[in-house]
Parts: structure tokens; C-alpha cells; sequence
């Protein structure tokens, strides 16, 4: 198993330096520069800067140049956000982005397997069939229209119920306070949710019909020692692999989530720096995200070992 | 892995106890006495170094924090800033400018010292200040740019600690003006030798201005606060300005009604109808000094013929743009320089300005038609113009618009940055383009057409007739004779259809009532000084 890991750890290593080089000179082929604004710059100002940012140099020199750098953990200053290095930008959005992330990927897990095992325990019964169709529309439901939605109904409008004055925020962060959060998660968490109580339900329905289980309930062993210690430990496996992009996924941010409340995550950072040819800030996000989904595929496959005896890595 | 009923029922209360706790706390927190402002801001500012910025929201962070030689009142009209007195040389050509005795947040004395090394570094090519041509009517200053001479040479130098000497290349009756921009604020000369490019930095950066900065988080806020140390603060009202990147500005029109926010800016579009039927009194609207205009490449045949240029300008319904699609209170232009610029008689127009739309298709066909052109044998060509969806849908408009006059127009739709890229390098056969001028003179906007301006003359269109007169009119001393000769100018480029001129856009803030003093105005500059926060 540890050998398993260190080789695909190693394995990892050629991947990276094949994105980083894809990624670096994709964002050069894109036309157009970071100082291409709304207004042309006057050529010898146009130099000036160029020469600031080493961008008069070839390209295969500019290449090497950040190669150099990033040997030495320097991902450079953002082009566009002048008083922060790319490092320091990470290093404030991804807090915020795990936070936010992870809470969202907890509260999907609980809901979702909940209602995935609900669903599979009463298959093709009506309350199959209404967990599935709502799960469905969780799914079809887009965040750019939950989004607003949600914040029109408890930020503007405000709910009211039995006398309780329930009223979030509409955006902003405030450092993390739960009441910014909650909505935010909310929209985060639904269309996972419903990810995740389909694939249960599936997976469940399978593994309920097993042979295996049929013994353990031959054995006369209760209905929920066979769901929890047989069935499930079987049932949530494919949960495993989805998992390991999801949480990379939900960790890096989500840039609508993060435009529409507001939130200063690293989703953001990533689509307005390659709306902006902001490369070095792109090129630190474009590591950063890979190494993270290398990473947790790596923990899927692993505990994919751990949780079910039959797989083999030889 | 597995789930527990427990795990569940504990978080669901949780969630539920957080969503249904009392909402005591109102938007703003803070003591009951001090007064906030929460400013939706557009999008964060690249810097708040005066020498690394050109944004407008950039500006408007800046123009809180320095104060220039000018600075502009609550209706953004020039008035005198850290200078008290001036005088100019009978040339015009030296400028001498006497500072108020004020202080820097950390109560070092400004001088003289700090406006003229904000200057040296603002040209020093090392700075790459993307912004540093605001400074060329400065004497040298574009040499010094291009690299040909250093940066000491400018025409700048302290008589003593208060007094400011500037020697200017040409006659600049609009320098007052031009002093109010951000990039001849001063800067702390102490703080920049001491702590280099992390000057900026909450902790380290130091203001003359009415606040001085406490706090940025970055894509998050930027928090300043009222500094006690500036001349006029007795009569700043705002304890603490917040300000707000709001680049979804659907989702700060909901911060807004939620109370989140106390200003917006800008609206969104989208939505103008609602707002102008739900919350008319938050719209501040006033024209602005810019132009939304059309450009034509004159490097590429046909529109070098001013037949073509003349009949594509016939055929573009101003009215109907304005009207109908953009809707946020632009003013039809037909002509370049907007109306309230400086020391400006105005009056040109394009000759058809009158004439009823069915007498303009007609000339423009019978135009078409001289150049070659008909039914049977359109002019097929393409117009560039970015993905927004406003400019999509005008695009469509011209599409159908020109239709009529044999025109089979491509649209080609690209975003913002490799629209710039291809309207540098003239790949384009006509495109939509904008100007929002730097500061206040009919010279900001007539410039955009002489030959010698490669960059921003995306047309090239090129005229020494046109470019006698800009020069006649920048020479001149006096301002009345000043802006007859730029009106001249003017009419030359008109007669030449040097561009299709489209609207004169209007300042797109949403302020709620209960924020006083915002008086909305041609520069679109509200500084937090002159607000107040009166809620009901």
C-alpha cells in the first residue's frame, strides 16, 4: 500500500510539469495581454511595462524564468492585483473556499447518503419515487438560479415564521460568520445533495440484493445491523470515488457562488484571471487545483482499498 | 463514513438554531454614534498606489485616502485641494503653487518634497506607471517615459518646503483640472523609502486625504477610516467608508434592497426598468464626460471613402439604441465633444442632425450607390463588438439597421481583452469603442483623431487639416479663443464622419435616500467627505 502510494505520488510529478507547461503557454496563445484595457497605453508606456513584467523577453525565456521561480516557491506577483503575490492571494481565497467547501460537502454527504439509503431501503414506493424526483430537480436546478432565489427570499423579502424573524445576509463574507455562510452552503450543498442520494440509491438497491446480504438477514440479524454493517460499507463505494473530485471541486470554489454572494474564494480568482490574462495568478490557481485533485484521487483510491478488501493495486 | 442519525439531527439544529436566531445586529455593526457608508464599488482595485492604478473604482479609494494640489467639491467641480495659492508665469508656461500647511496620517508635515518625488517616480520608466501620459503636458516628462533622459529632468522642483515650481511643455489652461487626477497625488516619500513597494499596505500606507486606510481584505472589502489629521476634518461626517468589489451587479442590487449596501455602482442594466418603476429615487443620474462611439477602419477599403462613412452614419438610429436598447439615460450623440466640458462653446453637430429618418436612408442609399454598392451587390463586412448582452442585441439593432442601406453586416462578438488586441493592431473593419475622459477639456476627446495618437485612433483616421486645427487650438492661451479653435477642430472630423458617434453615457449609481450630499455630476467623483449617513 505505501509503496502503491509513493509510486503514484512519483507518477504525479511529470503530470504537474505537463499542465504547468500546457497552462503556461495556453494563456499566452489567448490574444490579447493583461495591459490590453479599455484604453491603449502609448507604446513607450506599453515598453515600460512589458519590460516591468520580463513580457519583452521570448517566451521560452519567460517560460524558464517562472520555472525558476516556481523551483523555488515563488508563484510571482499578480499582474492585475498589484499589491498581493499570487501566493498571498491563495493564501487568502482558499481558506475561504475550504471552509466553505467542506461544510457544504459534510452537510451533502449527510442529507444525500440519508436519503440515498432512505430511497433504496423503499424501492420503487412512493417515497422512492418523491426522493428521486426531487433529487432530480436538485440536480436540473442550476446555482445561478438557486442563488438568487434563496437571497431574495431571506435577505430582501425576509421570512417570517411563527414569529421568528428569519433574515440572512445577502452577501458578503464577515469573516466567516455563520450567518454569511448559511446561504451560500445552502446553494452549494443542494444539486451535491442530490449527486449523492442517486448514486447511494443505486448503489444500495444493488448491494441489498446480494447475496451476501441475503445471508446476513438469514442470520436473523436485525434490519439495521444489515443495512449499517453490511449493505452500506458495500452501497457507499462509487460515494468514495466521486468524492475525491467533488471536495477538490467544491474546495477550489465555485465561481458563481462566489460572484453572486460575494465571497472572496479562489473560484473567483481563477475565472476573472483568465478573464483578465492575469497568467501568473492563473498559472498559481492551475497548480494548485491540479495538485489538489492529484492528491485526493490518490486518498479515493486508497481508502477504495481500505473500504472494500477486493480491490488489488499490484 | 457512516452516517448517523445523530451527526444529522445535530446539524440540522444547528443550522436551524443559526438561521433562526434573533436579527438583532443590523447590517452595520459598530457603536451607535459612528457613522459608516458601504459603497458598492465595481471591482478591486489593482492597487491603491496612484503610480499603479487606472481603473475608476481604483480612483474612487484614492480620492479618499490623497488629496492633490485640486481636488473636486460635492458636485465635482475643481476646487483647491492641498495647494492654497497659484500663480502663472506670463508665458504660461510656469506654474507656482503654494501648499496649506497639512499633515500625513502619521502627522509628518506634507511638503513640497513629496508632490515632486511623486512625480519623479510617476514618470521614472522603472515605475511602469500605466498612466504617466496624464503627466506629459509636464515638461520632459515624455522623454523621461520614453527612457531618453532621467527622471530628475522633469520641470518640476521645490522652491522651498511649501512651494511647488511646474514647467509645462505647452500652454495648459485646464492644469488645475489635470491636478485633481490621481496620478499627481503626493505620496509619502518617508514611507516609500522605508518600506518600498509594500508601502501600500494596511499598516503602512499614510494619507493626506480625508481618510487613511485601515483594513483590505482582499475580493472582499477595503475599510477606511476618517483621519483625524486632515485639514478639513471637522467637516468630514463619515467615521468609516467600506468599500465593495460588486462585480455581479444583479446580486448588489439585492445587497442594496436588503439595506447590505448604501450605494452601487454600477446598476444593472438588466434591470433599469425595475428600478425605475420600484426605486426611482435611488437612481442618480447625470451625464458623463465620455462617448460611445463607432469606429471604422480607415486602413481598409471601403472606409476610406467618407461616402461610406457618411452613409454608415445616415443609417445609424441613435434614437433607437438609446432608446430602446441601452435605456440608462444616454443622450444621443451627434457629435464628439459631450456637453458641460470645460471652457467649450459646443454646437457642432453632423449636418443630418435635423433631418427626418426616411430622408437619411435615402441619401444614404443614393451614397451607397456612388461607392458602388446596392441591393443586388451589399457591402459585406463585419462588426466587432464585446459579448455583453446589451451590445449583442445592439449589434443586432446596427445589423438591421444597415440592412436597409446594402449592408450585410457580420457580427463579430469577442471579449473585452481580445477586442482591445485586435482594435490595437487595426484587425477590425468597424467595432464599437468607448472614451471616458481623464479629465476635463475639449483636448481629451478631439485628441482621440489626430494622426499622431497611434494608439487611441483605432479608426486612423488621418486629416492635416484636422490636425492644424488640434494643434492651433492647444497652443492657444486664452480659453475662449482656445475652444473656438478646438470647435473648428471639431467640425473638421464631423464633415470627414471621422467616427459614428452613438451617446453620452450617464452616471449608472443606485444611492439610497437616506445618503446625503451625493450629488451625481459629469466626473462621476463623489467623495466621501462631502456624505453623509442619515438613516431614518
Amino acid at each position: 500500500m505505501l509503496s502503491y502510494a509513493i509510486r503514484r505520488t512519483l507518477g504525479a510529478i511529470p503530470t504537474l510539469f505537463l499542465i504547468i507547461t500546457f497552462a503556461f503557454f495556453m494563456m499566452r496563445i489567448a490574444p490579447g495581454g493583461p495591459f490590453d484595457g479599455e484604453r491603449r497605453l502609448p507604446p513607450e508606456i506599453e515598453a515600460n511595462i512589458n519590460a516591468a513584467y520580463n513580457l519583452d523577453k521570448p517566451l521560452y525565456e519567460q517560460y524558464f524564468i517562472y520555472l525558476g521561480r516556481l523551483a523555488q516557491g515563488d508563484f510571482g506577483p499578480s499582474f492585475k492585483t498589484k499589491d498581493f503575490t499570487v501566493t498571498e492571494m491563495i493564501a487568502s481565497g482558499l481558506p475561504v473556499s475550504i471552509k466553505l467547501g467542506l461544510t457544504a460537502i459534510v452537510l451533502a454527504l449527510l442529507i444525500g447518503t440519508f436519503l440515498g439509503v432512505f430511497a433504496a431501503l423503499r424501492q420503487n414506493r412512493p417515497a422512492d419515487y418523491s426522493v428521486m424526483t426531487i433529487a432530480m430537480v436538485g440536480i436540473t436546478i442550476p446555482t445561478f438560479v438557486t442563488a438568487p432565489l434563496l437571497t431574495l427570499l431571506f435577505g430582501v423579502y425576509g421570512v417570517h415564521i411563527f414569529g421568528l424573524d428569519i433574515t440572512l445576509p445577502v452577501g458578503g463574507w464577515n469573516n466567516g460568520a455563520l450567518r454569511n455562510m448559511i446561504l451560500p452552503v445552502i446553494v452549494l450543498a443542494l444539486p451535491q445533495i442530490a449527486v449523492i442520494a442517486r448514486l447511494t440509491r443505486g448503489s444500495m438497491v444493488e448491494v441489498l440484493h446480494s447475496n451476501y446480504v441475503r445471508t446476513a438477514r438469514a442470520k436473523g440479524l436485525s434490519s439495521w445491523r444489515v443495512v449499517t454493517r453490511h449493505a452500506m460499507r458495500a452501497g457507499l463505494l462509487p460515494l468514495v470515488s466521486y468524492l475525491g473530485p467533488a471536495i477538490a471541486g467544491l474546495a477550489t470554489g465555485s465561481l458563481i457562488v462566489e460572484q453572486i454572494f460575494g465571497i472572496p474564494g479562489i473560484g473567483r480568482y481563477f475565472v476573472q484571471g483568465a478573464l483578465n490574462r492575469d497568467y501568473t495568478l492563473v498559472l498559481g490557481v492551475v497548480i494548485f487545483y491540479a495538485t489538489l485533485i492529484i492528491l485526493l484521487n490518490l486518498v479515493a483510491d486508497i481508502l477504495y482499498r481500505v473500504l472494500d478488501p477486493r480491490v488489488r493495486y499490484d | 463514513m457512516l452516517m448517523r442519525r445523530r451527526d444529522f439531527a445535530i446539524l440540522a439544529l444547528t443550522f436551524a438554531l443559526a438561521a433562526c436566531g434573533p436579527n438583532a445586529e443590523a447590517p452595520t455593526e459598530g457603536a451607535a454614534t459612528e457613522m459608516v457608508l458601504h459603497r458598492g464599488n465595481t471591482a478591486e482595485p489593482e492597487s491603491l498606489d496612484p503610480s499603479q492604478t487606472s481603473t475608476l473604482w481604483a480612483a474612487h479609494i484614492e480620492g479618499d485616502l490623497f488629496l492633490g494640489l485640486y481636488t473636486e467639491d460635492a458636485e465635482g467641480k475643481t476646487i483647491p485641494g492641498a495647494a492654497v495659492e497659484s500663480s502663472v508665469s506670463e508665458d504660461s508656461l510656469t506654474w507656482t503653487f503654494h501648499l496649506r500647511d497639512h499633515l500625513w496620517s502619521d502627522g509628518t508635515p506634507v511638503t513640497a518634497g513629496d508632490f515632486v518625488f511623486a512625480w519623479h517616480r510617476m514618470v521614472d520608466p522603472k515605475t511602469a506607471a500605466k498612466y504617466a501620459s496624464i503627466l506629459y503636458p509636464f515638461k520632459n516628462a515624455q522623454a523621461i517615459v520614453e527612457g531618453k533622459i532621467p527622471p530628475s529632468s522633469l520641470g518640476a522642483r521645490t522652491i522651498d518646503d511649501k512651494t511647488i515650481e511646474l514647467e509645462l511643455e505647452q500652454p495648459t489652461p485646464f492644469l488645475p483640472e489635470l491636478l485633481t487626477h490621481g496620478t499627481t497625488y503626493p505620496v509619502p516619500r518617508h514611507i516609500i523609502e522605508s518600506k518600498g513597494d509594500a508601502w501600500v499596505r494596511p499598516g503602512n500606507l499614510v494619507s493626506n486625504g480625508a481618510y487613511t486606510l485601515s483594513e483590505w481584505a482582499p475580493r472582499d472589502h477595503i475599510t477606511l477610516v476618517k483621519n483625524h489629521r486632515f485639514y478639513d476634518s471637522a467637516n468630514v461626517k463619515i467615521d468609516r467608508v467600506v468599500f465593495y468589489p460588486t462585480e455581479d451587479s444583479q446580486a448588489a442590487l439585492r445587497r442594496l434592497r436588503a439595506g447590505e449596501l448604501d450605494t452601487q455602482d454600477p446598476l444593472p442594466a438588466q434591470q433599469i426598468d425595475w428600478i425605475r418603476a420600484n426605486i426611482p429615487e435611488m437612481l442618480k443620474q447625470s451625464p458623463i464626460l465620455s462617448l460611445d462611439y463607432v469606429v471604422m477602419n480607415q486602413m481598409r477599403k471601403p472606409f476610406d471613402d467618407v461616402r461610406v462613412r457618411e452613409a454608415l452614419n445616415l443609417g445609424y438610429d441613435r434614437e433607437t439604441l438609446t432608446n430602446v436598447i441601452y435605456r440608462l439615460g444616454e443622450v444621443p450623440a451627434y457629435n464628439i465633444v459631450p456637453p458641460g466640458v470645460a471652457n467649450y462653446p459646443g454646437g457642432a453637430s453632423f449636418a443630418f442632425k435635423d433631418t427626418p429618418k426616411a430622408e437619411r436612408i435615402a441619401r444614404a442609399q443614393a451614397l451607397m450607390r456612388q461607392a458602388g454598392y446596392g441591393p443586388d451587390k451589399p457591402l459585406r463586412t463585419t462588426y466587432m463588438t464585446s459579448a455583453l448582452p446589451d451590445a449583442r442585441r445592439a449589434a443586432a439593432a446596427v445589423q438591421d439597421m444597415w440592412k436597409e442601406i446594402y449592408i450585410e453586416l457580420e457580427i463579430v462578438q469577442l471579449e473585452g481583452q481580445i477586442a482591445y488586441a485586435r482594435l490595437k493592431e487595426q484587425d477590425f473593419d468597424i467595432s464599437a469603442a468607448a472614451w471616458i475622459a481623464d479629465f476635463n477639456d475639449a483636448s481629451n476627446f478631439l485628441f482621440l483623431l489626430t494622426t499622431s495618437n497611434g494608439g487611441l485612433n483605432y479608426g486612423r483616421y488621418s486629416s492635416e487639416e484636422y490636425d492644424r486645427a488640434f494643434k492651433a487650438a492647444s497652443g492657444e492661451i486664452d480659453l475662449a479663443k482656445r475652444g473656438q479653435l478646438f470647435l473648428e477642430a471639431e467640425k473638421i472630423a464631423l464633415r470627414d464622419h471621422a467616427l459614428i458617434t452613438r451617446d453620452f453615457r450617464s452616471t449608472r449609481t443606485l444611492v439610497q435616500p437616506y445618503v446625503k450630499g451625493w450629488i451625481p455630476n459629469a466626473k462621476d467623483v463623489n467623495r466621501t467627505r462631502w456624505l453623509s449617513v442619515e438613516r431614518p
